[in-house]
């Protein structure tokens, strides 16, 4: 009888439930799956704004004293785009996956504090949201508004009260310090679930490495994004209370803001790149069928990464006139980063060897990953170089250089991640044929752009400049590019399709869609709010190739 | 038009091929210098150097793209026949792989050679950067303070007392009597970045900051460059350019540069415009009145072939132009629209082209 009474009510529950109900248990969520659909989602957003200011500077640089937009705003334009993508895509796009995967990985029913998960989420959201209400707020309503425009690394003294008058600066300074303690906590949160929430048999020695790269990357948070904090506390003290840390016109110093943001600016690229990395950890053995190669020597690569990646800031300064043996110092580190990296490609090539390769679309992601990301290591190499350098620096190769980690690595390994984990996510597969062609459209289209865009950097084409003069050997190369530009746009308009359509169309997943062998493979797709009914064990690196083939466990060899 | 398109289509793609080829690994070195090589080229690539910082450079990063192109080879083909030889394939399907789990002496393989490349380019590379940043000043050397300004370039010559703007004068150094010019690096505003290509890297140019760089270029003629430090609006349009000049050439030029000013009894009434409007806030004629020193000195605004740092050629249209409205040349310069009448701008266009 009472069962009953309950099975209408639940029923008539999911038909009329009103959408601010619905909305109101997103925002009050405090739980770890959807506060990662959030960042992710919010990411999403980010990742169609930024493309857009993308879209317009290729316009603008199509030709030669083209006149599309003003320097002004194509000024402001390259400024958003690069604070957008770093701070609102890269890092909510790899915290959302963090947040999703890493409990559900460890065998944990939630991060270790959901509530300040909560606070870090709606913190990195209205971090974003202050950034672009720069546009209304900027110079105020009256002054018409506008957008920061002092490039996404912010040199100082163009940020002083001099050069920057209005509040554009301020904005992007306050958004970044509140971005920016939404990513400590969350670091905090990630590092503290790894170490103390993990399921019974669960040794670091046998985590994903999912989970071990997201403890690097989170380490690497703490000791990275405080530095940044403190130089935007530092230059907002500069510009209201009268302090002279940047001030060169009151005897402060351009060169230390280049140290604090660098000392940020380049571990941050690792921390991009890295749960890229944990990404490929993951796929590349499920969908060549092999155990990852060398799993801890992959753990300590990582973690010379995380060390190396903090000595190595200065080599974004190598024209500013240090000393030879300062340079060279930084040359060293610089290069010294490219062993661990290059253990972790070939052990991801090694995963591959004598595998059975599947090329469903994550794993072309992962494969394109491993292409690109050798190309931008061996560019960085040339750039890492100093005397080379001094050539390539602040040019066009430099930007095709970090695109080929940002855009044609992180974003490829973000790729991956979403058709390696939608199933799990929503219960539904991803379209396979709309995910290859958005696979190769977006492949043609990154190297058509990027390939080409070295080469203006070569001929003497400095960044971050509005227009052109013509007959300098760029013109045609900037074409190409821009239709490159143009291509990779519509790949990702044709991914955003297939997310919206596979989630109303797509195949039902099931469980375990890929014969993966990580817990979160074990539960329902998406996953029930408790995770896990009975918290399980744990006997090997993967719980479910053992329950698999129980004949030839892994827990045997380990 | 349409064959001038063509040819620089062939020129661009040329270099293209040439630059990727060198990124696959072969070294066409030689080839793609000597390919296309105009005596004015207006390309200014890090590849046809004319000066020993630039060719120094040059040659170093021939060594760093030859070994980055034998790693890329390697390892894109291990990749390549990982890739075709472990395909899936049908009669496999449902059997699972040899479970490996790693090889101690594969992993040290690949770790220790790639630190024993990581020392051979740091060491390649230590000596580029010695040579260059620690080279002796030679007592022939001519000495010049570059100030950048937003959005313009300051040059002056403190041993021969010559100030100028935006157009660097330097003489051609003969290798065996060498000549450099070293130039002593500063910022008036923000941050700058000095960079010709074809004859030195890059160095900042940085407020409360002392920098420093030297050029010895072997070859006359004009070398284009541009500001390469995000500097504010009108980055964009810093543009650099420097004449290297024979001996006798750059003999006169400073000695035409050391002349009083030029004053045409006839051109009073531009002159008086110019005296007695805002232009002397901002800009200096020896011998009158306007002394200003935020924007370039125009006492031999005539001896230079391009305005406003390099945006537009030093015509007289584009010269009353620039003083009647500057955002058509340079939008968001801070030089402002002097809103004179026709009258007076024509009587200042034809003072300021006295100025020889």
């Amino acid at each position: 009888m009472s069962s009953d009474a309950m099975a209408i009510h639940q029923g008539a529950d999911v038909g009329s439930r009103p959408w601010v109900e619905t909305l109101h248990g997103w925002v009050t969520t405090v739980d770890h799956k959807r506060l990662g659909i959030l960042y992710i989602l919010y990411a999403l957003l980010f990742l169609a704004v930024g493309g857009l200011e993308a879209m317009i500077m290729r316009i603008q640089l199509m030709y030669p004293h083209n006149s599309f937009v003003s320097p002004q705003v194509f000024n402001r334009v390259f400024t958003m785009h690069g604070t957008t993508m770093v701070f609102f895509v890269g890092i909510p796009v790899l915290f959302g996956f963090a947040n999703y995967l890493v409990p559900l990985m460890i065998g944990a029913r939630d991060m270790a504090f959901p509530r300040l998960n909560a606070f870090s989420f709606w913190l990195t959201a209205f971090g974003g949201f202050l950034l672009y209400f720069s546009f209304l707020g900027g110079s105020g309503l009256y002054g018409a508004g506008n957008a920061p425009d002092v490039g996404w690394w912010a040199y100082a003294p163009l940020t002083s009260r001099a050069f920057s008058p209005g509040h554009s600066s301020d904005y992007w300074t306050i958004a970044l310090l509140v971005a920016g303690f939404g990513s400590i906590a969350t670091a905090i949160n990630i590092i503290a679930t790894i170490l103390c929430m993990r399921c019974p048999g669960m040794k670091l020695s046998r985590m994903p490495l999912l989970a071990w790269l997201n403890l690097v990357m989170s380490g690497m948070v703490l000791i990275a994004v405080s530095p940044l904090s403190a130089a935007q506390i530092m230059l907002s003290l500069d510009r209201y209370l009268g302090g002279h840390f940047f001030d060169t016109q009151a005897g402060g110093s351009a060169t230390l803001w280049m140290h604090f943001f660098w000392i940020f600016g380049h571990p941050e690229v690792y921390i991009l790149i890295i749960p890229a990395f944990a990404v490929l950890s993951e796929v590349i053995p499920v969908f060549s069928r092999k155990p990852m190669f060398g799993y801890p020597v992959m753990v300590g690569a990582t973690i010379a990464i995380g060390f190396i990646s903090m000595s190595v800031w200065a080599h974004h300064m190598f024209a500013i006139g240090m000393s030879s043996y300062g340079n060279a110092f930084f040359v060293l580190t610089t290069m010294a980063i490219a062993v661990p990296t290059g253990i972790k490609i070939f052990n991801w090539l090694g995963t591959m060897w004598g595998g059975r390769i599947i090329f469903k679309t994550p794993m072309l992601f992962c494969i394109g990953f491993l292409f690109n990301f050798l190309i931008a290591g061996l560019t960085g190499i040339m750039l890492g170089s100093a005397a080379f350098n001094w050539q390539l620096t602040g040019s066009y190769f430099v930007v095709a250089h970090f695109h080929y980690t940002l855009s044609g690595s992180f974003l490829f390994g973000i790729f991956a991640a979403f058709y390696y984990w939608y199933p799990k996510i929503t219960g539904r597969m991803l379209s396979e044929r709309l995910g290859k062609l958005h696979f190769w459209l977006f492949f043609i289209g990154f190297h058509l752009c990027f390939d080409l865009m070295h080469i203006p950097g070569l001929l003497g084409m400095p960044r971050r400049i509005y227009t052109y003069e013509p007959g300098r050997g760029w013109d045609a190369l900037n074409l190409l590019v821009s239709i490159g530009a143009f291509i990779q746009g519509i790949a990702t308009l044709i991914f955003v399709a297939n997310l919206i359509i596979s989630y109303f169309k797509g195949a039902k997943a099931g469980n375990d869609p890929w014969d993966a062998w990580t817990l979160e493979w074990s539960v329902s797709s998406p996953p029930p709010a408790y995770n896990f009914a009975v918290t399980p064990t744990v006997a090997s690196r993967r719980p479910l190739w053992d329950l698999k083939h129980p004949e030839d466990p892994d827990s045997r060899y380990e | 038009m349409v064959q001038k398109h063509k040819t620089e289509w062939r020129v661009i793609v040329s270099r293209a091929t040439g630059i990727l080829v060198l990124l696959g690994g072969i070294l066409l070195a030689a080839g793609l210098c000597n390919a296309t090589a105009p005596p004015q080229n207006p390309v200014p690539s890090i590849f046809e150097p004319r000066s020993t910082p630039a060719e120094s450079i040059r040659d170093h990063s021939y060594f760093v793209l030859a070994i980055t192109s034998l790693i890329f080879l390697v390892v894109v083909t291990l990749l390549l026949y990982a890739v075709v030889k472990f395909r899936d394939k049908p009669q496999n399907a449902g059997r699972e792989p040899a479970q490996v789990y790693g090889s101690t002496q594969i992993e040290l393989a690949w770790t220790i050679i790639p630190v024993l490349i990581v020392l051979v380019l740091f060491l390649a590379t230590a000596r580029v950067i010695h040579a260059i940043e620690d080279a002796r000043k030679p007592a022939t050397a001519v000495e010049v303070t570059a100030i950048g300004h937003q959005f313009w370039w300051e040059y002056r010559y403190p041993a021969l007392g010559v100030l100028t703007a935006n157009e660097l004068h330097v003489p051609v150094s003969d290798p065996a009597h060498p000549t450099p010019t070293f130039l002593k690096l500063l910022s008036a505003d923000t941050d700058h970045s000095f960079w010709v290509p074809q004859l030195a890297g890059k160095t900042d140019l940085i407020p409360n900051r002392v920098n420093h760089t030297w050029i010895d270029p072997h070859q006359t003629g004009v070398y284009v460059g541009q500001c390469a430090q995000y500097c504010g609006t009108q980055h964009g349009k810093m543009l650099l350019r420097v004449s290297v000049d024979s001996p006798e050439e750059f003999a006169a030029w400073v000695q035409a540069q050391k002349q009083p000013a030029n004053h045409d009894d006839k051109e009073t009434a531009g002159r008086r415009v110019f005296e007695t409007t805002a232009c002397i806030n901002c800009h200096a004629v020896d011998g009158t009145n306007g002394t200003g020193r935020f924007g370039p000195d125009l006492t031999h605004l005539m001896s230079r072939d391009t305005i406003a740092a390099g945006a537009a050629l030093n015509t007289h249209e584009n010269l009353r132009l620039w003083i009647q409205n500057p955002d058509a040349i340079k939008p968001g310069s801070l030089m402002p629209a002097m809103k004179l009448s026709d009258a007076d701008l024509d009587a200042l266009v034809r003072y300021l082209e006295t100025l020889r």
